[in-house]
């Protein structure tokens, strides 16, 4: 029964628990039992609050038995990227410059996930201030992918995926700069959606590129996505990026298909930056689409790449400056024997950031800098405008986007290690979504000839999400059918 | 030091930049109070202390106050205007950087008239900007440094004017017309001693005639109004001497010292910050709409000026009275009320600038004598039923115990006494009872007459009309003769 209740989706577990088939300890209990045998191996958690847990689950089921109805999330247990944060759970952001931090304050969605009583299992692990691709540059180590644990899960929320692939959370929320949600979904073989920019409250996630940055679901399938997005997309008064706007009640626009839905497949996805075997997995899933009535064309993205290289300047130099208030006066980490203020900000931002921290903000700095701000900021700016209109005309003629999540599969640990750039290049994909602040999908479709997942994903016009669900949700079933027809 | 033949061939050039606290309720970014002198790090929270998550959300008030200041001193509004970050490591400064703004300012291109020894000359403004205020440090000696975060997001606007300044008495009466604008607008105290109106000087010299820019030198955060001008007399001289003694002058940012007068190096251009200026993503792009441009422009009271116009043509004051009563808005707020209600609305203005000056201590505003009183004893005056010295006795009393002057000049019988007949006769008894004083006026002596005119009022008990005194009493001694 417990390996039985950690497969469960949401939307599984939360039927079982309303109808008192399974009670919120018992749930609690499995995943907490299944991280104890699986954790050390896999790196997914960073902290784990078992205790609290525990807790929180007898009072769902007091609760429950007293005969309340409960929300949807309540005694499902989550697990939360360890750059959102937790009152009173320390928060790292995978670094050792948080050591010791715990906020005094959660972040909205965390408010919004206890409101819906929803039981927090811990911390999950991360790229260092969620700058990285492959879960590799962790100050507690990196993570493993559960298909392969010789392979990296992606990053930066490459934690989430692993756990909620693992079965070590029933879901998770991360967050997405250039794809720190969609690239590990693809690798882990999980459903990761990363919202409109403003669908969902930054308050409480500490900012790598504030303008990019969103939080989103990371889920086991995508009636679950759709589920945690509807409970944490709302609008918050003290997060001036928020957005007031309701969306209409997912579960049953889920129901209505592809049919008719107009679908675009950019050709520079399709090119050669795309391995030969991901390409053959998205276009079989495009042709499941076009058999469930979606109508399918070719079109251009002419700016993608430079759209890429531009998220890359705006994120570093968004992250110089989210990383200055890092300076080890208030909290976190401060280097033993300073002499000068000087020496305290220069001896704990060195110690305390690692490589691929250091090496973001300097470049943001430069990017920033008089002499460079033009070439650099600025052109990034401009080139974001112009991705923007690339997007309106495309969404003038189709409703969605269809591209592969990543150009490769998972790959090995330290295979990309020492090249940034390569590494860097796994978002080519995923990071004009950001630039846009579209909101985007990830979802599985199939295998490489290893048996490594891999993703297609879905980018929708501003908002659009229940048109992602529709399309998603209709492959995911038939895609399901089918796998049950060839077993 | 430089001689003053020598100074004389060199004119300075001046640029003032003024952050004023604005007086809104909560900070700029957050729900915190913003009084001033509360316990350190009481008034803060993770916004304004910078911790990792914290989001800022625009308090709206500020953003209307400072288009206020800008209405104020005759500025273009944006119509859209962005907020900045401004990088630099100090601890005082949570985030490491400050949010301001760098390109698109809420207002541009305003101006002030101020009035000189040459006339009135108009100062222009080139620019004011909101901002957010740094925390407080407090060095201990033997103990090291804590930080303060209280005044960490009090909302500031950073005023900005051109170099249209050339002493030190334009820079001084510039500030008295800004600060008298902005207190105008209710929109800060702008207490110096508490830091809501602080001034950083730019000035540079060169030689009378010339059309170019010397290199210039900014002296950062003077708190009074006598300490700038102290400051630009020091830092022109100094300037000066360093010109003529054939030194290149480097760009720079120096210090005022109060205690010695001088100005002190503080950095060059050479090791200025760069700031890496930068959009603030969190904060979306501000819009001011026209509705809210009418809306906050009708509640801009009349300004100074205006009102000086207003109170020589309307109520015939002097220039020198309605510029005095004008200073203080509260000053000018009772006099309105004052004058409304007499017909005689230049001598409510002589009161208020005379005998309730007089009463109140410096920097008090408030009067404690209701408008429609200080307006009857006016009315009376004006009419001739009390004299002056009356008028002035009853502003003392009502000062101390404010009630109806009319019953008060009934029931000790203060009335004016302007009969003939018993002025005469005191004055007949004065003179008989001065005869060296009477021969004294006669042979010249202006004072002698005063003395005399002194006595009949005290046989008034002070009551006496003084013009028919003088009258009666020129007469009598002419007649005489």
């Amino acid at each position: 029964m417990k390996e039985e209740i950690t497969a469960k989706t949401v939307s599984q577990l939360s039927r079982l628990l309303a109808k008192k088939e399974v009670s919120a300890v018992e749930t609690v209990s499995a995943y907490i039992q299944k991280i104890q045998d699986l954790n050390g191996s896999l790196g997914a958690y960073i902290t784990v609050t078992e205790k609290a847990a525990l807790k929180q689950a007898e009072e769902v089921d007091r609760l429950r038995a007293k005969g309340e109805s409960l929300p949807l999330l309540a005694g499902i247990p989550v697990g939360l990227k360890d750059n959102i944060c937790t009152k009173g759970t320390p928060t790292t952001c995978a670094s050792r410059m948080l050591e010791g931090f715990v906020p005094p304050y959660n972040a909205f969605v965390v408010d919004l996930l206890e409101s819906q009583m929803a039981v927090m299992l811990g911390k999950l692990n991360m790229d260092e201030f969620a700058m990285g691709s492959s879960n590799e540059t962790s100050y507690f180590g990196p993570v493993r992918n559960p298909v392969d644990t010789e392979r990296v899960p992606g990053g930066s929320s490459g934690g989430c995926t692993a756990a909620v692939a693992a079965g070590l959370a029933a879901f998770a929320l991360g967050s997405d700069t250039a794809g720190s949600i969609r690239q590990p979904a693809a690798f882990c073989g999980v459903v990761g959606l990363k919202p409109t920019y403003g669908a969902v409250s930054r308050r409480g996630l500490v900012a790598l590129a504030s303008s990019l940055d969103q939080i989103g679901p990371i889920t086991k399938d995508v009636g679950d996505s759709a589920l945690v997005f509807e409970a944490i997309a709302k609008h918050d008064e003290q997060d001036a990026t928020s957005v007031r706007r309701e969306y209409p009640p997912l579960a049953k626009i889920l129901e209505k298909g592809a049919e008719g839905l107009r679908i675009g497949l950019p050709k520079e996805l399709f090119s050669d930056i795309i391995s030969g075997e991901v390409k053959t997995a998205v276009k079989a899933a495009a042709e499941r689409l076009e058999a469930l009535g979606a109508k399918l064309d070719e079109v251009s993205l002419p700016l993608l790449k430079a759209a890429h290289s531009a998220c890359f300047v705006i994120s570093a130099a968004e992250a110089s400056s989210n990383m200055g208030k890092f300076d080890g006066i208030k909290y976190g980490y401060r280097a033993k024997d300073c002499g000068s203020i000087d020496e305290i900000y220069k001896f704990s931002r060195s110690q305390g950031f690692g490589r691929g921290v250091k090496r973001r903000i300097l470049l943001g700095n430069l990017f920033l800098s008089a002499g460079h701000y033009q070439k650099y900021y600025s052109n990034a700016l401009k080139i974001r405008t112009l991705i923007r209109r690339d997007f309106e005309n495309v969404f003038e003629k189709f409703d969605l986007i269809l591209t592969p999540t990543t150009p490769t599969t998972a790959y090995k640990l330290g295979e990309k290690r020492g090249d940034p750039l390569e590494i860097y290049m796994g978002d080519i994909c995923t990071a004009a979504a950001n630039m846009a602040g579209l909101p985007a999908l990830s979802l599985p479709c199939g295998a490489d000839l290893s048996g490594l997942p891999v993703g297609m994903q879905l980018i929708g016009n501003a908002f659009d999400e229940p048109l992602i669900y529709r399309a998603a949700y209709a492959y995911e079933q038939s895609a399901k059918t089918a796998r049950r027809k060839d077993d | 030091m430089v001689s003053q033949n020598v100074l004389q061939k060199y004119e300075m050039v001046i640029g003032l930049e003024v952050h004023v606290e604005l007086k809104t309720r909560t900070k700029i970014f957050c729900s915190c109070p913003t009084d001033f002198g509360a316990e350190p790090n009481t008034q803060c929270c993770p916004i304004c202390a910078g911790l990792p998550g914290a989001l800022p959300v625009l308090n709206r008030q500020a953003l209307y106050y400072a288009i206020k200041a800008g209405l104020a001193t005759n500025c273009k509004i944006a119509s859209t205007t962005k907020q900045h970050r401004k990088h630099y490591f100090y601890p005082d400064l949570p985030n490491a950087y400050q949010i301001s703004q760098y390109d698109k300012p809420l207002c541009e291109n305003g101006y002030l008239d101020i009035e000189t020894g040459k006339g009135t000359k108009r100062i222009g403004i080139t620019r004011i900007h909101i901002e957010e205020d740094a925390g407080k440090l407090v060095h201990l000696e033997g103990e090291g440094t804590l930080i303060d975060c209280n005044r960490g997001g009090v909302p500031l606007i950073e005023i900005v004017s051109e170099p249209d300044i050339r002493s030190a008495e334009e820079a001084k009466a510039y500030l008295q017309k800004l600060r008298a604008v902005i207190m105008y607008t209710g929109i800060s105290d702008c207490k110096m001693n508490e830091g809501s109106f602080r001034c950083d000087v730019n000035i540079s010299v060169r030689k009378k005639g010339e059309k170019g820019l010397g290199v210039r030198a900014e002296i950062k955060n003077i708190n009074s109004f006598l300490f700038v001008v102290r400051a630009i007399e020091y830092e022109f001289a100094r300037q000066v001497e360093a010109i003529e003694a054939g030194e290149t002058l480097v760009q720079e940012t120096r210090r005022f010292d109060s205690a010695t007068g001088k100005t002190y190096s503080m950095r060059t251009k050479e090791n200025a910050t760069d700031y890496r200026y930068m959009p603030n993503p969190d904060l979306p792009v501000i819009e001011v709409t026209g509705e809210l441009l009418d809306r906050l422009k009708s509640e801009i009271p009349m300004l100074p000026d205006q009102r000086k116009k207003k109170y020589t043509e309307e109520y015939g004051l002097t220039p020198y009275a309605a510029e005095q009563i004008t200073v203080q808005r509260e000053t000018a707020d009772y006099f309105e009320k004052a004058a409304a209600l007499t017909d005689y609305p230049v001598l409510v203005a002589n009161m208020i600038l005379t005998d309730i000056a007089r009463l109140q201590q410096p920097d008090q505003t408030d009067i404690p004598i209701l408008p429609v009183h200080l307006a009857a004893i006016a009315q009376m005056a004006g009419e001739g039923r009390i004299n002056s010295r009356t008028g002035r006795i009853l502003v003392q009393e009502l000062w101390e115990n404010d009630t109806d002057p009319e019953k008060l000049v009934e029931e000790k019988g203060l009335e004016q006494i302007s009969d003939i007949n018993i002025l005469s006769g005191y004055a007949k008894e004065v003179i008989a009872e001065n005869p060296k004083t009477v021969s004294d006026y006669l042979s010249g002596k202006a004072a002698a007459f005063q003395a005399l005119v002194g006595q009949v009022m005290k046989k008034t008990g002070g009551r006496g009309n003084p013009v028919i005194i003088q009258e009666i009493l020129k007469r009598l001694i002419h007649k005489k003769e």
